[in-house]
């Protein structure tokens, strides 16, 4: 069957399975848009930027398991695509690009909207191709799916070159197979690791789980489970690993890392053994690599052997699907008790949850907090997908909602890309059009994407989107409060009324600035059709705690305060933090100072000095909660 | 921090340099050498690199070059019985005093004159690195005008295959202590 290449690309997706594509048409891609019309089983969902193409992508990719494909023209258009082919590789999501090219005649001439695609993402692709012939068109795209979904997935680029896409060939899928023989993604590790693994794990006293987004991407909660259950150990996720074990499971402990729970960070670095499951010890999951789980003999389950003693040092690698690892792992292991050490974390845990300000009563503020626990609450017994961007709401959100499945939190966790979770989320919608599916973003984050409301527009899709608008680059305005003296340089952030922006791409727009009022915007948003867009107007100092400040060790963390600001009733006086400073406090220069291993660690008893030019704000420099007045100035 | 030498076997594909050099300076090793050419297969290059590394560094190296799709195999024969050899081209002035001084010293390290005219000799050297190393400091007195090498190849001695598997990374930390690599029994999936 002769076929022209672009139809060659639109037969090549349909026989992958694909059912919908992102993308926005150009000059060197215009061929291939042409075709499309004769592919009406595939659905085209015009983006408004091609960055919204390629994070809808890896929305779709990662609530569906499947692969997500975005479509752009050459230049500008493809490079655009840059920030989300870099967001799918940071976060191992399995996407296809395909952009346009000028003519293969054109290439190395500054031709119109020439620009060196292979090249530019060469660092941030799985792999990628340029293809300049018809004929090689169907064998780069199916290899570009294979390549994208096994192993540890991520992104691949096609580059067609536009007289690639208009000449005619003979389509031929079967002799298009794949063939990599470089290419290894089913790696085993030998059986005498196997044995080292269960010799670790059925002698060790305090052993914790580590569960990573390779648990969600090998579906292999049950097995996780099942190991943890047996041995009676606890499990620490990542960020990209919740959902990957229910947050109801009393095996696990939470969220572990830079913002994790301090219990579980304690617990970490008291373990005698770590089993880390599909996860790569990232920095923000370590702080300190040289205090990192001292005591700790190190398992590591990785399918990526470049990943293994990259950061830490591990005493036993099991390469392989983790599901498959586990399987081979679980008859040997030995059931076991360990209640003292079970009675030990519950010790640490203490007074956590007491001081955490979801229990406290209602002040009258509003806090992020609040509301990401309150949709969590009314949302509960519906079947919901999170989409957060980076920053102090993504935070909130991993401490605050609690996700029984896996898939159901999806967020930007190696890039920290802003502006990822609008699009992402309408991508997560395609996938699962039954879910209801919530963005929990910034006011920052918002801006960098709200083209995409167009989008959702467009298709008549239902995305809900809470707004956590505190009018700050909160999470940057809180590294400035700890460690440059509250020097807020270019962090206060206006925006548009988004309620009334909503009303502009015709849909709904809400607004909520008090806590007794969360839940009937809930309601409302629920019960509206159509996409909606809530503008929380939250605290603006507000602070994530508990955290670990960078570099410093992990159970060196700046703990909720005990006495908590939240607590005050609201009352129209400043409000104060203590005259005791927050515990554990670091400033940067004394975090430095001790990992560069001169001078003594932080003094967690003093303020820090300020030596700094003298800003007002310099004279109570730990001060943490908004004053009333800043904080209504804007409302 | 010590000189690793690695051999890759590489589809010979548009753009596998580019992605091979493009990775080295993504991950921050450092390269001393890189030389690529034909092997003993149509459409494979093989390529000689090294590294200046840590045995850990090393071992991620050797696992980052594997991740590359065009990558085929990859061997590390720091530790084993291997022929490293590199090429060096030497111009060196001569006056008729020097000449005979010169050319003995060609003579003992075997290498041989490719060019004469009346002021300057080209001679060719092959050996070690450390040999064209040695040869180039006793020539350095004479005054040499130019000089190229061209970075080492690298084959391992015997019979023993190439492996042809990722090492499943184990590496030496400091208190650790580096255990023998699986490459040497010619299987390599351990660590």
């Amino acid at each position: 069957m002769k076929l022209t290449g672009a139809e060659i690309i639109w037969e090549c997706l349909q026989k992958e399975g694909v059912d919908v594509v992102f993308g926005y048409p150009g000059g060197a891609i215009l061929p291939t848009y042409d075709a499309m019309t004769k592919y009406p089983k595939i659905h085209h969902v015009l983006v408004r930027h091609e960055q919204g193409a390629t994070h809808m992508a890896d929305g779709y990719a990662r609530a569906s398991g499947k692969v997500g494909v975005a479509i752009a023209t050459s230049g500008p258009g493809a490079t655009n695509m840059v920030t989300g082919i870099a967001t799918a590789m940071m976060d191992s999501s399995p996407i296809v690009c395909i952009t346009g090219q000028v003519g293969s005649k054109a290439i190395g001439t500054d031709a119109f909207q020439e620009t060196d695609v292979t090249g530019v993402t060469l660092p941030i692709t799985k792999h990628n191709y340029l293809v300049t012939r018809p004929d090689d068109i169907a064998r780069a795209i199916r290899e570009a799916f294979y390549i994208a979904k096994s192993g540890r997935p991520g992104p691949v680029l096609v580059d067609i070159t536009k007289d690639a896409q208009q000449l005619t060939c003979e389509f031929d899928w079967e002799a298009a197979a794949p063939k990599l023989p470089g290419y290894r993604p089913d790696l085993r590790a030998l059986p005498s690791e196997y044995a080292k693994a269960l010799e670790l794990i059925n002698t060790a006293k305090r052993p914790i789980i580590f569960a990573g987004q390779g648990v969600i991407k090998a579906n292999a909660t049950a097995q996780v489970l099942e190991l943890a259950d047996t041995t009676r150990t606890p499990i620490a996720v990542t960020l990209l690993g919740i959902g990957a074990i229910p947050a109801s499971s009393p095996l696990n402990l939470g969220m572990m890392g830079m913002h994790g729970e301090a219990w579980v960070n304690e617990a970490i670095q008291q373990a005698d053994l770590i089993i880390a499951l599909g996860m790569r010890f990232d920095d923000r999951v370590t702080g300190n690599l040289k205090t990192y789980a001292p005591h700790a003999k190190k398992i590591h389950v990785e399918i990526d052997p470049s990943e293994v003693n990259k950061n830490v040092h591990v005493d036993v690698a099991l390469i392989g699907d983790l599901a498959e690892v586990l399987e081979e792992l679980l008859p040997g292991v030995r059931a076991a008790d360990r209640s003292d050490w079970w009675a030990t974390i519950a010790a640490a845990k203490g007074d956590s949850a007491v001081r955490d300000i979801q229990a406290l009563p209602d002040s009258g503020h509003l806090y992020a907090a609040h509301v990401i626990n309150d949709i969590w609450r009314l949302t509960q017994k519906r079947n919901t997908i999170v989409v957060t961007d980076v920053g102090q709401h993504q935070m909130w959100e991993a401490q605050y909602f609690h996700h029984e499945k896996p898939r159901s939190l999806i967020t930007s966790g190696g890039l920290g890309t802003m502006g990822f979770a609008l699009p992402a989320a309408i991508g997560a919608k395609f996938a699962c059009p039954e879910k209801d599916v919530w963005v929990v973003v910034g006011d920052g984050g918002f801006q960098m994407t709200s083209c995409e409301l167009a989008t959702a527009e467009q298709e008549g899709i239902k995305v809900n989107v809470a707004i956590i608008n505190n009018a700050f680059l909160g999470m940057v305005r809180q590294w400035q409060e700890f460690f440059y003296d509250k020097r807020y340089a270019a962090t206060p952030m206006t925006g548009p009324d988004f309620a009334k922006l909503a009303e502009a791409y015709r849909l709904t727009g809400l607004r909520c600035n008090k806590r007794s009022d969360v839940k009937a915007t809930v309601e409302k948003t629920l019960a509206t059709k159509g996409t909606v867009v809530i503008d929380f107007v939250v605290e603006k100092e507000d602070t994530v705690f508990p955290m670990v400040p960078a570099g410093a060790a992990l159970d060196k963390m700046i703990r909720r305060p005990k006495q908590d600001v939240m607590s005050e009733s609201g009352a129209d006086k400043d409000w104060e933090m203590p005259s005791s400073t927050l515990p554990g406090v670091f400033v940067e220069a004394a975090v430095e100072a001790s990992l560069n291993g001169h001078g003594k660690a932080a003094k967690l008893s003093k303020p820090a000095k300020k030596s700094a030019k003298p800003v007002k704000v310099a004279a109570k420099p730990l001060r943490v909660a908004p004053t009333k007045k800043r904080s209504t100035a804007r409302r | 921090m010590a000189k690793h030498t690695l051999i890759a076997y590489v589809e010979d594909v548009p753009g596998v340099l580019n992605r091979i050099a493009s990775l080295f300076r993504r991950r921050n090793f450092n390269i001393d050498s890189l030389t690529v050419g034909r092997a003993e297969q149509p459409g494979v290059s093989r390529l000689t690199v090294v590294v200046e590394a840590t045995e850990a560094g090393a071992r991620l190296v050797e696992a980052n070059l594997y991740k590359l799709v065009n990558v085929l195999r990859v061997d590390d024969l720091t530790r084993k019985p291997a022929l490293m050899r590199e090429l060096g081209l030497v111009k060196v002035t001569v006056t008729p005093d020097t000449r005979t001084q010169v050319l003995q010293l060609v003579d003992v390290f075997r290498a041989r004159v490719v060019d004469v005219d009346d002021q300057a000799l080209v001679i060719e050297v092959t050996g070690t690195p450390e040999k064209i190393g040695k040869f180039e400091l006793v020539l350095r007195p004479y005054g040499i005008v130019e000089m190229v090498r061209t970075g080492v190849v690298a084959m391992a001695r015997g019979h023993e295959p190439l492996s042809s598997n990722p090492p499943l990374v184990r590496a030496e930390v400091a208190g650790h202590k580096a255990e023998d690599h699986a490459h040497d029994t010619g299987v390599s999936m351990s660590v």
